[in-house]
């Protein structure tokens, strides 16, 4: 650049003086500032009490503890296969792939609720069935069901207040009565909905068990019509109730072995039944049941014909995610679903990178 | 209309302001949703078409600027400050090519759909496998925070020669037209 002797004033500004330059570095240093609180207060840094996907799932750490590379909840499981075949009823509700006519292969596990893989089967455990319809077009449609009727909290808070107020006291290994007398004094609905819940007979296995969705979905048909629906797996083999002589059985996996020996005797298979929701139904709250009157459509059957343990590339690997979801259901207004979805990442994102040991349900015990 | 030759070319100038747009509320989207449990779905809904939208703008944006006449770096920066403008440039381009990538990668790697929009689904760009997904989940996170820091340095250095050395820096990239001098 040529030096100019006589710098004109529009391209040369005046000097600043000292004040007035440091009041500019302070003024950039609070613009700066501003933009990086407004980042941290987006992440949740200025909530540190707020419940979020992290904390959630430190809450079962902090009941289960950390049992490296297993699912946070729903930690002990075995890997099923087989395939739905779709009767086409299910269209009119929905146009997703899976309900036209045909055959779409399936990835299920079953498992137990809570975080130790290692837990003992007993008669009042809750049964887990998680399926992933893979219609081959790009699509997945994953689902984890339980076999109890209603969800026992209707919100995630509700769902953390639970897990925490269950927790085995180290000294009697049980719950603390104070706390779960406070958890249930401010969540009436989980008093009613174990109400229902404590009802219900267990069945003699995850056989003859009915799984449900619990939450609503809403369904889109082809003339875009939207409707509420939740869905059940209703089993093929009939009800028979839990014997208490298998829970006097020392065998800690004995319903996993007990599905074992009945998938080897033969296909398991389950009638997939969506349950028509009505004007007024509760789709935001899965506490509440639907009238036994809703109408049911029987979508189809569920066979599952192979059984394997939880292995790299199997169901183990598998994110059970309830919003990944196919064209045809999309999420109803229900809180949970997106709680559900945020949490289930969480616990996936942890346990992917951790060091897998071999589940309580081996390759040896598949093969008896 | 005269085209100033201080001033980034309309073309660059839109690229720039556009995708500065998108990256800042991507990067906000980002933190807030891991964060949150409500809001996690329809965040996430947005955060992965934004992505790949992004993926396909940077590319399309570069190929722009290597056809593009750029104005000359203004006198009052050093060579040395020009070394670090250039460099930061590079990182920035980088970045902004690398991060919906490796989403995209993670994604795969965990065997999600790639939902763009309704049944529009990319194809997995990697195989199944959870320890890839773990690697790349992690990537994404520390990427994110060193593309925020990237932008931060940047939005400074502006601010810097906006305000206090008043070189008239910033209308060389100012979303309207400057006269010429």
């Amino acid at each position: 650049m040529p030096s100019d002797a006589t710098p004109s004033t529009e391209n040369q500004p005046a000097p600043l003086s000292v004040s007035s330059t440091l009041a500019r570095f302070a003024g950039i240093g609070v613009v700066l500032l501003c933009v990086v609180a407004g980042f941290l207060y987006l992440g949740g840094w200025f909530s540190p009490h707020k419940l979020t996907p992290a904390r959630l799932v430190d809450g079962f750490e902090t009941v289960f503890g950390i049992h490296s590379g297993f699912r946070r909840n729903h930690a002990k499981g075995v890997c099923v296969t087989g395939y739905f075949n779709s009767n086409g009823q299910g269209a009119r509700l929905s146009k997703a792939v899976v309900f036209q006519t045909g055959r779409v292969p399936i990835i299920g596990r079953f498992s137990l609720p809570g975080g130790n893989p290692f837990v003992s089967d007993s008669p009042a455990s809750v049964r887990g069935m998680g399926l992933d319809f893979t219609p081959g077009n790009g699509e997945e449609w994953p689902t984890a069901m339980v076999d109890i009727p209603v969800f026992a909290v209707s919100t995630a808070q509700g769902f953390y207040d639970q897990l925490l107020a269950s927790k085995p006291d180290p000294a009697t290994g049980k719950p603390d009565p104070e706390k779960l007398k406070a958890f249930f004094a401010s969540h009436p609905e989980s008093v009613r909905a174990l109400t229902i819940i404590k009802a219900k007979l267990f069945s003699s296995g995850f056989d003859n068990s009915t799984f449900n969705s619990l939450n609503a979905f809403r369904f889109i048909n082809a003339d875009d019509v939207s409707t509420p629906v939740r869905w059940s797996m209703e089993p093929v083999d009939a009800f028979k109730p839990e014997d208490p002589a298998q829970s006097a059985n020392p065998d800690k996996n004995y319903l996993f072995d007990d599905l074992i020996a009945r998938i080897h005797s033969g296909p398991v298979q389950w009638r997939l039944m969506l349950t028509v929701g009505q004007p007024g139904d509760p789709t935001d709250d899965a506490t509440i049941p639907w009238s036994e009157d809703r109408e049911h459509v029987d979508a189809g059957t569920l066979t599952l014909d192979r059984v394997e343990a939880e292995a790299p590339g199997n169901c183990r690997d598998i994110n059970f995610d309830p919003l990944v979801l196919p064209v045809g259901i999309a999420p109803s207004d229900d809180p949970m679903l997106s709680a559900r979805s945020a949490v289930y990442s969480q616990s996936f994102m942890r346990r992917a990178g951790e060091k897998k040991e071999s589940s309580a349900i081996t390759p040896p015990d598949v093969q008896k | 209309m005269t085209t100033n030759p201080q001033q980034f070319p309309v073309s660059m100038r839109f690229f720039h302001w556009l995708m500065a747009a998108m990256v800042l509320t991507m990067l906000g989207i980002g933190v807030a949703m891991v964060a949150s449990l409500a809001d996690y779905h329809w965040l996430v809904s947005i955060h992965r078409p934004v992505g790949i939208l992004i993926l396909i703008l940077v590319v399309i944006r570069f190929v722009n600027r290597r056809l593009s006449t750029l104005p000359p770096f203004p006198a009052t920066m050093s060579s040395q400050e020009r070394f670090i403008a250039h460099e930061s440039e590079i990182l920035l381009y980088t970045l902004l090519f690398v991060q919906p990538l490796v989403g995209w990668g993670m994604l795969s790697a965990a065997r999600y759909p790639i939902v763009v929009y309704g049944g529009l689904h990319l194809f997995p760009i990697l195989p199944h496998s959870v320890m890839l997904y773990a690697a790349l989940r992690k990537a994404h996170t520390f990427l994110a925070y060193l593309l925020f820091l990237a932008f931060i340095a940047h939005f400074g250095a502006v601010l810097f020669h906006t305000l206090v050395l008043r070189d008239r820096l910033f209308s060389r990239m100012a979303p309207w037209r400057v006269p010429a001098r």
